[in-house]
Parts: structure tokens; sequence; C-alpha cells
């Protein structure tokens, strides 16, 4: 890096003096406007910023600044409540570094890689951003641009992105964060049920006699789902919470059986209790007959690391191209089977066995395992990063559908696996959009002809446009542009130099590569910022008319409330724009238009944005939709293009999943309600899927039919404990985790710029058990080095802290970005989902 | 010689001045709270001799040396907690400094100090007082689940979420004033106060008998006789 964040902060300060200079009339004409106005608060709803529960608060508005907020207190997922980061939500926006104008980096007044950043206008931003990726398109093809997003885009984001990169440049190589955090979740939902998304929501939790949690730390990650599950815990007779984990956190204090596993061995754990349920003859024979099948996975699969790695050299499916070139075998081959294969398979998992493995004791397990086998107990699971990320994820959440299956606790009021998410539309953009390598919106995929072929009916593309390649993922991606095959490379509502895994191994070095080029639109200058060629300013949150969708399938609406600071711009205008700067014949060859000759010479914003769908509704239905809010509402994105574009957008995308299980309703109506629960058919909400009454995909008669497999059955997986790729030995002697803490979340780039929310926790400390560090000469307080095979940090430690690692392990949080916990991770993946294992690698902790 | 005496006079009003205001600062003022091991207050400001040595070997500044004009006795170590609380060092490094024991070298287990009592004053703008998932002070605890824990009481009004009171508890409370300093709110709702004047006193003519029958394992007056209740008789255990 070339500056640093002080030079920056400078710099930036700077250009939005000159900005604000440049503008000064129609500025102070606006202001004048806005006094006028008056001193009134505006009050419209939006949904928290923050993390994947998906709380309702009330914006209050005031001469164009959000000025206060409130929870909603008719919001059926918080009534009124709000965790400590929601409670801040109105000055997140406000972080005195907020970035005003694009910044290049420029030596002698041209783009050099090794420039300072400097102030440009948007015109030289995308012209040089344009030009780069022409170059690339041309030399390399579509697979040397790329794009990396998240579950923060709105929905009409995570589309136009996905559009533009599928359709428009024809490259897969689009995937979200999401990928480091949802991707194992999806991939479990899609072997076991063909179709992704829980079956339940959050009226499980008044419904439950019984909650078990692998692994994640509600306390404080869903707190005010947590105090729901307290609430139960309290008021319901009987109610029991089980906790796992690799240590003890917050959430132990509520549970009745707190078990403290090795890492990994979750995966045993589970296989015990399928063992436990099928030897005490609580099997529902019935339903699994009718419901389910069973199959065999292959399991020589590797962990996702480069294909060089010892690791990776000898697995027979790890789908990496063997001594012959072609690819070795898919990881998730599967065989059929069947209840007696499965039942000797799992009949290894032992009491005994699994006690020594696990090392939780026996008492513990048995306690839990009866839970799950007694019919008369309802039981929700749930799970968030522990099952996700994991090298064996796909296989973690498959092994949970397993023991809901084999005792038939699914798809009913306050009996079924619930997948928690982390980002607030890690559902609702990333998965629902499929803004993945391998996906297209509603559960569609490039690999299949027909679904493409249907993508681009809706899209009114040529056939044939759609690459039928799986692009780079996150991780892929990281590699590609160490690698210089991955040149072109833009990030929005993202920041992979903090998040993602081996940043000095692979991310890094891939950045900064003079191969690349990088574009990081982000509102604050973060640290992936600090390490692109080229910075756009964005708009964030209510900034922007956007949509979410939470964990339970709940779709959630908001309006613009304020304009962005000085040029900033939503990435939905970011996405559009840049698509005018290529010709179609810039994108596409000769014979791909020929088969749509009345392309020719247009720009892939009229391909794809004014196609007569996305531009259908004219203005004034800005003012129809939503002058029950707001009067005379507008917003900037329909300002700039002369068409409601985010109906436009969203009216597109839901041809794809009405009709089709993923009904969304109308766009008009979401601006009216509290967010729906799809499937969303004849005006109702879907609160239990594949269930009969509750469900308008299961026909009478059927009782619970798994629609998103042919034959309606869900399918119960044989699959075994493997190690993971590295553990500790006599160099590295300790097992790292990370993670979150309640008050920031994920990289802190919005509420490390809370004042009272930094004075709270101001940096990330090193987890330890008193034992290890009195064993190391530590004291609490000490500056320590953790270090890996890949990098080292600096923190302080902790022994009496909210988190209490067992002895051998350690925990870091990673929003401190001056402490980036994840030089030190490694890229190891779920071979299956791709995503990255956070929660498992080997580290030594030293005096500094 | 006028100026003279007048100047004398002046000393002696000076001298006075400083008189009364080293008595009155003797009470210390609520929010100054002394460094760990300190001894009572007279005691301690009688052993006290200003030398400034803990204040230099606090690695976190917390402490400061009173100056005068401050309400604390004029050169004697103190520290505010919303402004820079007590770390808890393993080590103890200002109790070593001491040279005079008027911090108690007997102290060498931090958790065993106590400097003050957090009271969570104000339950009106404590967020988890409504309904609210801060909890910050809790978290940020040296001494969590211990010094402070969560009481759990459902939330009447959402009707499905439960409120999470923090709750000190001063067997276990030192006082480092962590909580404190770390509340979201303008002004905080939590606040260590010296233990004289944050804690309260109960009489010894009243037992909690659910404390007693657990100390003593059973009841204290042994089994008692219960009869069935008639129409009932199926239910009586």
């Amino acid at each position: 890096m070339t500056m640093n964040r002080r030079d920056f902060i400078k710099v930036n300060a700077i250009a939005a003096a000159a900005a604000s200079a440049g503008i000064s009339l129609p500025a102070i004409a606006t202001k004048a406007q806005e006094a006028a106005a008056s001193t009134d608060i505006r009050w419209d709803k939006a949904c928290c910023r923050f993390c994947g529960t998906g709380c309702s608060v009330l914006i209050g508005t005031q001469n164009g600044r959000v000025v206060a907020t409130q929870g909603d207190p008719d919001a059926p997922v918080n009534r009124g409540l709000n965790c400590i980061k929601g409670y801040f939500l109105s000055k997140i926006m406000y972080g005195g570094d907020r970035l005003t104008q694009p910044m290049l980096r420029k030596k002698n007044g041209v783009y050099d890689k090794n420039g300072e950043f400097t102030p440009v206008s948007w015109d030289e931003a995308f012209g040089v951003m344009a030009q780069k990726w022409k170059e690339t398109l041309k030399k390399d093809g579509p697979a040397g641009v790329g794009m990396f997003g998240s579950g923060q885009w709105t929905i009409w984001e995570g589309y136009a992105a996905s559009k533009l990169m599928k359709a428009g440049f024809r490259s897969n190589n689009i995937d979200p964060n999401a990928r480091h955090c949802m991707a194992s979740a999806v991939a479990g939902f899609m072997r076991t049920f063909g179709m992704d998304e829980p079956m339940g929501c959050y009226d499980d939790i008044e419904n439950a006699d019984n909650f078990v949690l692998w692994g994640p730390n509600m306390a404080e990650m869903h707190p005010i789902l947590w105090s729901r599950i307290t609430d139960r815990r309290l008021s319901h007779p009987n109610c029991e919470v089980h906790v796992l984990s690799t240590f003890e956190h917050r959430s132990f204090e509520l549970a009745d059986n707190g078990m403290i596993f090795v890492p990994q061995t979750d995966l045993a754990i589970m296989n015990y209790i399928c063992n436990h349920i099928i030897q005490s003859g609580k099997v529902d024979h019935d339903f699994i007959k009718k419901h389910a099948n069973f199959k065999i996975g292959e399991t020589d699969i590797g962990y996702g690391l480069r294909p060089n790695n010892p690791l990776e050299k000898d697995a027979q499916f790890n789908g990496y191209p063997g001594p012959d070139g072609k690819p070795k075998h898919n990881p998730n081959d599967a065989r059929d089977s069947n209840f007696e294969e499965f039942k000797k398979f799992v009949s290894e998992y032992t009491l005994e066995k699994t006690e020594k493995l696990s090392g939780v004791p026996a008492a513990n397990l048995k306690r839990l395992a009866e839970l799950y086998a007694d019919p008369k107990k309802k039981v929700v699971s749930y799970w968030t990063m522990g099952f996700n990320q994991h090298t064996r994820g796909s296989w973690a959440n498959n092994m949970i559908y397993n023991i809901h299956l084999l005792v038939g606790k699914i798809s009913e009021p306050g009996n079924g696996p619930f997948s928690l998410t982390g980002q607030p539309s890690a559902c609702g953009t990333a998965r629902e959009v499929g803004t993945f390598s391998h996906r297209l919106p509603a559960d569609l995929v490039v690999t299949n002809p027909e679904h493409r072929k249907h993508a681009e009916e809706i899209w009114q593309l040529p056939e044939g446009t759609i690459p039928d390649k799986i692009g780079l993922h996150a991780v892929a991606q990281s590699r590609a542009l160490k690698d210089g095959k991955l040149k072109c490379y833009w990030t929005q509502t993202t920041n992979n130099m903090q998040a993602g895994p081996n940043i000095n191994g692979e991310t890094y070095p891939g950045w900064r590569n003079p191969a690349t080029f990088i574009v990081v639109s982000d509102a604050y200058p973060t640290v992936s910022a600090m390490a692109a060629d080229l910075i756009l300013p964005a708009a964030m949150w209510v900034e922007k008319e956007g949509a979410y969708g939470n964990a339970e399938r709940r779709t959630q609406f908001w309006r613009q409330q304020v304009k962005a600071p000085g040029e900033a711009r939503s990435d939905l205008w970011q996405l559009m724009e840049f698509s005018k700067h290529f010709k179609i014949e810039d994108v596409w060859p000769a014979e791909l238009i020929a088969k749509k000759p009345q392309y020719k010479g247009k720009t892939l914003f009229d391909v794809l944005y004014k196609n007569g769908v996305v531009n259908k509704f004219p203005m004034a239905e800005l003012k129809t939709v939503n002058q029950h809010a707001i009067k005379d509402y507008r917003n900037d994105e329909s300002d700039a293009y002369g068409f409601y574009v985010q109906k436009g957008l969203f009216e597109e995308y839901a041809k794809f999943g009405r009709g089709h299980g993923h009904d969304l309703a109308p766009f008009d109506m979401y601006h009216k309600a509290r967010g729906l629960r799809w499937p969303v058919v004849d005006g109702k909400e879907t609160l239990w899927r594949y269930r009969e009454g509750y469900d308008p995909y299961v026909k009478k008669g059927e009782g619970i039919r798994f629609y998103g497999q042919k034959d309606g059955k869900a399918v119960i997986f044989a699959l075994p404990y493997q190690h993971p790729p590295e553990m500790p030995d006599k160099d590295f002697d300790l097992w790292l985790c990370t993670g979150r803490v309640l008050e920031h979340w994920h990289t802190g780039s919005m509420t490390q710029r809370v004042p009272e929310l930094h004075r709270a926790v101001p940096e990330a400390q090193v987890f330890m058990h008193p034992d290890d560090a009195k064993k190391r000469g530590l004291q609490r307080g000490m500056l320590v080095k953790v270090s890996s095979r890949r990098g080292e940090i600096k923190a302080r430690i902790e022994t009496r802290g909210r988190n209490k690692p067992p002895v051998g392990l350690v925990f870091v949080p990673f929003f401190d970005e001056a402490r980036l916990v994840n030089k030190l991770t490694l890229d190891a993946t779920c071979p299956i989902s791709k995503q990255t294992d956070f929660k498992k690698c080997a580290v030594k902790v030293t005096k500094v | 010689m006028n100026s003279i005496a007048g100047a004398a006079g002046a000393g002696c009003l000076m001298a006075l001045g400083v008189g009364l205001y080293a008595r009155q600062a003797s009470a210390l003022p609520s929010q100054a709270l002394r460094p760990p091991g300190a001894r009572g207050e007279a005691q301690f400001l009688s052993a006290c001799i200003r030398c400034g040595l803990c204040v230099r070997d606090c690695p976190y500044n917390t402490l400061k040396l009173a100056t005068l004009g401050s309400s604390v006795a004029t050169g004697t170590p103190y520290f505010e907690a919303r402004a820079i609380p007590c770390e808890m060092c393993d080590d103890i490094p200002c109790v070593k400094a001491c040279p005079t024991g008027a911090l108690d070298r007997e102290l060498s287990d931090i958790s065993k100090a106590r400097m003050g009592l957090a009271v969570l004053t104000d339950h009106e703008t404590c967020l988890n007082f409504l309904g609210l998932r801060c909890d910050v002070c809790y978290r940020v605890c040296p001494v969590i689940d211990k010094a402070i824990t969560l009481e759990i009481v459902h939330n009447p009004r959402s009707d499905r979420h439960a409120m999470l009171l923090p709750t000190v508890h001063s067997d276990y409370c030192t006082g480092c004033g962590k909580c404190e300093k770390s509340c979201v709110l303008p002004v905080a709702a939590i606040k260590v106060y010296p233990i004289k004047l944050a804690k309260g006193k109960l009489p010894e003519h009243y037992r909690k008998g659910w404390e007693e029958k657990a100390k003593a394992g059973g009841s204290l007056i042994g089994d008692q006789i219960k009869l069935p209740v008639r129409g009932l008789e199926e239910t009586a255990p």
C-alpha cells in the first residue's frame, strides 16, 4: 500500500472539499429548500443493515439527514427491539471518512498501479475501468474479468450485477462473499432437499420444546432471536437448550446441556446421534419410507486447496484435473443406498468412540441423542458458521438433516432444522438471485442447458449467451488474481482483504499483482479499498431504495430516505452506468449477435436494462407506489434513467420464481408490508414449507412432499468423520477459531465508525485459557504474537473474557482492521460448497 | 510594612483556605476511585506519601495524581472509570510500587481487589431494561458471569422476548470500571461508586429462608407432617 490511513483521509477530505466547491450553487439551493422544509421528523420503514435476523426499524429523517431510528414495535421479528448495533444504525452513514469521490492510483497524471490515490471524475473512473475491461476481454476473453459481491447487495443490485456479468460479459466469474458464509448451507439444502433455504421460520421458536445450537453463539450474533429463545426457555415448562461449540461462549449461559467438542468432531457426534436413534428403535420408519431416500457420499474429496498441495494430489474425487488432464471425479458424487446400509455405516459411531473422539462426556452426548430420539419432544436445531465454515461443511449440513429426517421432526411448527444467516440478504440476494459462479435466479444453475435457456428467454438473449462452465468461486478468484489469470476485478459491498482467508498468501499478492486491475466500491476506506487500484464511493443502506431477504425467507423493502454524500452513488447506478461503456460488439462474438441482429450497435445498458421489461414502469409509478409513505417520492437511480429502475428489475427477476415454488409478491405490495415470507401464493405467506396445509405446493393428501427432489423425497446421506487438513502439532500447537462479537459487524467498516461501539470494544483480543497463558509465560493484557504457517499478527490476550476457550484453542474476532486475523487462516474449503473453513487452523502464541 | 503585613495576611487566608479544602477533599468524590489494595480512606490518606510511584507504574495510564484544585486530596492517586478504567493486571504493578503500604501488599490476586462497586443506577435508560440487547457492560466485565450476570425476565410488552437484565454481585465486583467505561449511553447508566456509597446493609433480625435452607441442606426444622387434600388425593406428592 502506498498511503496510510491518515494520508488517505486527508486526500479524501480535500476531494470532498473540491467536490462541494464544484457544485456549490445547487448544494446551496438544496439546503435552502431543506431549511424551509420543516423541523418535523419523517418516519418510514426499513430493515436493519446488519445480520440475517432482519429486524425492522423506523427511520427518522429530517432535512435530508437520518437523525434517529427506532425498532418497529409492530414488526413480527423484533417487536420494537434492537441489539446494540441496530440501536446505532442512524450513525453508520456518518463516519468522518466517508468516500465522496472516485479515487484512482495515478502517477504523473495517468493511472499507475503504484501511483497515489488521486480524486477523479466518474467519467474518468469508468473510462479507465472500461478500457481495462475491454483490453482484457479482447485478450483473455470473459475468463479474464470477475466480480465479487455480497449478501449486502440489495436484491436488484445483485440481480443487475449477475445480469451484467453472466449475460453482458458472458462470464460466470461472479461470486458473493456469501461463499464464505452460506455456501455449505446451500450445498446441504440442494443435496438433501433439491431446493435452497429453510423450511421453517422464526415462529418455530415459540412452538418448540427444545433447542439445539450446533456451534452458533446466538447470544451475540443473533441477539434478538436469542432473547426470543431465552423467553421460550423461561416460559415453556421443561424447555431445554443444548449448546455445542469448540469453546465456551455467551450462549452457554442458557445451556442446560453445554458441550465443548474437539474441532471437526461434530461430524462424529451427528453420526452417533443417528446410531442412537436407530439402536434405540426410535426411527420413524413410516416417515422415511414415504419421504426419504438413502445415499452414500464420496469421501476421498480433498480440501479445496491448490491442486499442487500434497493433500489434493492423491484425492480421487476433488474434481481437479488428473494426470490425464481430465477432471477427477466430482466431490458431490453419491451412490444410492438403503436404510440397512446406513444403519451399518453409523453403527461404528458408538457412544464410547464418540466420547473419545469429541472429548464430550458420554452422559452429555446421550442426553442430546435422547432429546432427538424422543418422539414427544419437538426440537429446533440452529447452526451458522460452525457447520458452514467447515472443510466438510456440506456434509455437516446433510448430517443434521439426517437426524431430523430419521425421526420425522421437520417442516412443522416447532420441529425442524434451521440454518441461520449472517448477512442481511444472504438469502434474499446472494442465494435467491443466485449471484454465485454456478447459479442463476430461483435455484437455477448455469450447468443445466434447460435452466440457461429459461434465463435467456426471460432476459431476451440469443441462445448460448450464458456460459455453461461454472465460474471462479471466491477462493479461486483470489488464486486466479495471484496467478494472473483473472485480470479485471470489481468488488462491491464487501471487504475481502480483511474477511477472506490467507490474505498474505493469496489475496494481497493477487490484488497487487501488476497484471491485475482492482476496483473496490465502498462507502468507507476499508482495507480492501486501500489495496485497490480504483475506489468508487458508494451510497449505503437508506441512501438508496433497497430490498433484503432474511433467514426466514422474509423479503423486506425500503425507500430511499436521504442522498449519499458528495458524488457517492449506489452500487446499482454504478453497475448500470458502467454497462453504458460497452457496445454489444465489444463483448459478444459476431455469431451470437447474428442470432439477435436487433442488438447490433446497442450498448449493454440497452440490451440488459432498457430491454422493454426493466424499463417498463414509468416515473409516475414512483409516486403511485410510494406516496402513502413519502409524498412526491423519487429515487436517484430512477431520476438518472427516467424509469422506475427498482420495480423493473424486481418484476423481471420475480418471473424466474413465480409458479416454481419461489413466488415473490408483487413489487408494490412489499412497499406496504413489514416483509413477506415466500412463497407468497394467492395473497398468503408461507411459514412452513413441504407440509400440506402450510405450503401451497403440497397437494391435498400428500402430507409431506420435498418437492425440490423429483420424487418428492429428501436424501439421507451416509458420510463419515474425517480429520481437517491442518491440526495443531509441535510447531503450531493451538487451534485458531475466528468469528464475531456482538458489538461489531463483520469487518467493522460500519460499527467501528460508531464511537460508542468502538469505545465498547476497541480492538480484537486473543481469547485464551489461563493455563495456556501461564504455560507460555503470558499474562492477561499482554501483547502477544499469534502466528501460523501463513503469517502473524499482534494482539492482547484475554484470559477472563466473554469467550472461554478450552486448553489448546484460541479465539480471535475478525472485525479489527488493525489486527488482520485472516493473515493466519488457511484457504482450505469444503470441496463441495467451496466455502472456506475459518474455524480451524493451527497457530502458536508467543511473547512479543 | 503595610504591604508585608498584607501579604502575610493573605498567606494566612490562603493557608486557611487550603486547610478547609483539604478536609473537604478527604471526603472522596463519588466518581473518584482509589487504586487496587487501597486501605480505608482515612488510613489510606495517612499512609500515602504522594510519591506517585503507583501512577508511574500503571501500564494503562489509568491512575492519576490529584492536582491542587481537584476535589481529591492533592497528590493522591485515583482514577475515574468512565475515562480510563482499571485493566486488572495479573501482577498488580501499582501495589508493588507502593513504598508505604497505603496500597496493601497482601493483595496478590487482582480479583480480590475492591476498588469500588458497580451499580446499575438508572433502570429507565439502561437499554436492556428497555428490552434491547445491549449488555455491553456484562460482556466487557473481566469477572463476567460472577460480578455481573444477566437475569432473565419475560418482556410483557413484546410478549415473545426475554429481557436480560445486568445484575452486579458485590461478592465478585472489583470496581474496575470497565462496565462504566463501556456503557454506550451519553451518560453511563451503570457507574462504579466507592463501596461505602454503593452498598446497603441487611439487619440481623431477618434471615433469607431459602438461603438458610440451602446452607443447612434441608429445612431447619426437619421433616413435618403433610396430609393429603380431600378431592386432590391423586395429585398429592
